[in-house]
């Protein structure tokens, strides 16, 4: 059941130190702000689950929140690489990183297994590298056509953590745009927390589509108004691309990117995101 | 009009699609080709990105493959598992473009490390779409600039199967697509061999010899027995290219 909270108090009660922590949003919606909240809380050991782990999981790994990393996909999109990241894994900086490697296809199957709760996830994988360097690739038969088919276990996070449009009064939470892999994300997970741009009465005028979590499959909400920055929110404010081009530059450098953590991160708080969002709105 | 070897090879690439292709889009040269063929020959080509964004038509090239007018301008934008259970595997879509670190005389790619996959000189972004993109689109193109630390005899690392080891290892792995068509660089044009699948190049970009494509390619590369010259770009290409790079230069704010 869904409880309106602080981004402290929820990030308090649902993230401990060596979760597996999925981090959803393609693109669009990624939770800025409660990655930042993580890293203020000095998290360590996490397991960090994401599809393209984005700048959000760069600064996680560069802040040393992170002992392990399963992806499918980490650059910075457009611009390059992610160099925390890189730097993780090519010299153990600011600690070792152990990776958990697939392709697209399967961690979105993977989601979708642990979403049914599932115990793997079955698909027609393609020849490959990964499976030499990922034990966790395996197959299975079809009993009915004899067909071997790619087998992943299924993705069931300790807590999915996911930055919304909208919740109503009862904390149903309303997403809009490229949903990418959220729904799943947040139903496979063992609790799931959510930041939102606003809270409306209810969803008036919605399409009957729409993706709606119902208020009981959300453990937490946070209001945190341009909480995805820079990152963007479908109807409220755009992707804020020189700042992802910026990030190269930031990045590339331990001193520049801890500076940079310092004063953004560590000495601000999820209040500063409503101002930066308004920036490029 | 004269042009640089990227506008040939971003040209080059957009002739290859048509108004009947489903094309699947990756960032950077492909989506400038494919959304260069939509605003050229190919009007009512259709777009998808791995965002689920289907049939869109962006104004600008997006930074991303999710930015907010892939969504805003598509027909309909799908979940990323509906995407890649329903959309990708069924053969619907028929032709991919990839981009890749490497790439060996069998077209296979790597996108995912240089040096050992364990302590790598250099960690690449990985896989994303691309081996499920190759195993299932029904062609490939691939674009990479040409030089010796892409065109390699050996991979470091195999990301995306392409033709394999060669000579109908594709089919012999069960698989009903053809795999890459052309590899369109910034010095000519590659196809695979009917027989072998080796890379066989079968185009030059004007004013390129084929000593500059050897020098460019670690592997002793073949050349066809009716080896053409690439159509250079037409104004009314370079026109829309440049404008469409124009627009999307003030809307990334890049430098």
């Amino acid at each position: 059941m869904a409880r309106f909270c602080s981004l402290q108090e929820a990030v308090e009660g649902a993230v401990h130190d060596g979760d597996v922590v999925a981090m959803e949003g393609f693109t669009h919606l990624i939770p800025f702000a409660a990655g930042h909240e993580m890293i203020r809380q000095g998290r360590r050991g996490l397991t960090l689950v994401r599809m393209t782990p984005d700048l959000i999981y760069d600064q996680l790994i560069g802040a040393g929140c992170a002992a392990r990393l399963v992806f499918s996909w980490g650059g910075n999109p457009g611009v390059g690489s992610l160099h925390r990241l890189r730097d993780a894994v090519e010299h153990d900086w600011p600690r070792p990183l152990a990776l958990e490697e697939y392709s697209h296809a399967a961690m979105a199957c993977a989601y979708d297994a642990g979403a049914a709760h599932l115990p793997f996830a079955m698909f027609r994988g393609a020849p490959g590298g990964l499976a030499a360097v990922n034990p966790n690739f395996r197959s299975v038969v079809c009993p009915f056509t004899g067909e071997t088919l790619t087998a992943i276990p299924s993705l069931q996070p300790d807590v999915t953590v996911i930055h919304a449009q909208r919740a109503d009064r009862e904390g149903n939470v309303m997403i809009e745009g490229i949903i990418g892999v959220q729904k799943e994300a947040v139903l496979a997970a063992r609790r799931a927390i959510v930041t939102v741009e606003e809270v409306v009465e209810r969803f008036d005028g919605r399409q009957p589509n729409a993706c709606i979590l119902p208020h009981w499959t959300v453990h937490a909400i946070a209001v945190v108004p341009g909480g995805a920055f820079p990152s963007y929110a479908y109807g409220y404010y755009p992707r804020d691309n020189p700042f992802y081009l910026a990030w190269d530059d930031i990045s590339r450098d331990r001193e520049t990117f801890r500076s940079w953590l310092d004063e953004h991160v560590i000495k601000a708080g999820p209040d500063a995101f409503a101002a930066r969002a308004r920036q490029v709105a | 009009m004269t042009y640089t070897p990227d506008e040939l090879m971003t040209v080059a690439a957009a002739r290859c699609v048509g108004n009947d292709d489903v094309c699947f889009v990756g960032i950077g040269l492909p989506s400038a080709a494919c959304n260069l063929a939509r605003l050229t020959h190919a009007p009512r080509i259709t777009l998808i990105y791995e965002s689920g964004t289907i049939a869109t038509r962006p104004s600008v090239l997006p930074l991303s493959i999710g930015d907010g007018e892939l969504c805003a301008t598509a027909l309909t934008t799908v979940s990323v598992p509906e995407f890649f259970r329903y959309w990708l595997p069924s053969g619907r879509i028929s032709v991919g473009f990839l981009g890749a670190a490497q790439i060996d005389r069998f077209a296979n790619l790597n996108s995912t490390v240089i040096g050992p996959y364990d302590r790598p000189a250099v960690r690449l972004p990985g896989a994303g779409g691309a081996p499920e993109m190759a195993a299932a689109c029904q062609r490939i193109f691939i674009i990479i600039p040409h030089s010796r630390r892409a065109f390699r005899t050996r991979l470091d690392f195999l990301t995306t199967l392409g033709h394999g080891d060669g000579s109908g290892h594709r089919a012999r792995l069960g698989l009903t697509t053809a795999g890459p068509a052309k590899v369109i660089t910034d010095l000519c044009v590659m196809e695979p061999d009917d027989r072998t699948q080796e890379l066989t190049v079968t185009s030059l970009h004007p004013g390129i010899s084929k000593a500059q494509v050897e020098a460019a390619t670690e592997w002793p590369v073949r050349f066809a027995a009716d080896l053409a010259e690439t159509r250079p770009p037409e104004p009314c290409e370079l026109e829309v290219l440049r404008a469409l790079r124009a627009r999307t230069s003030e809307a990334h704010g890049a430098t």
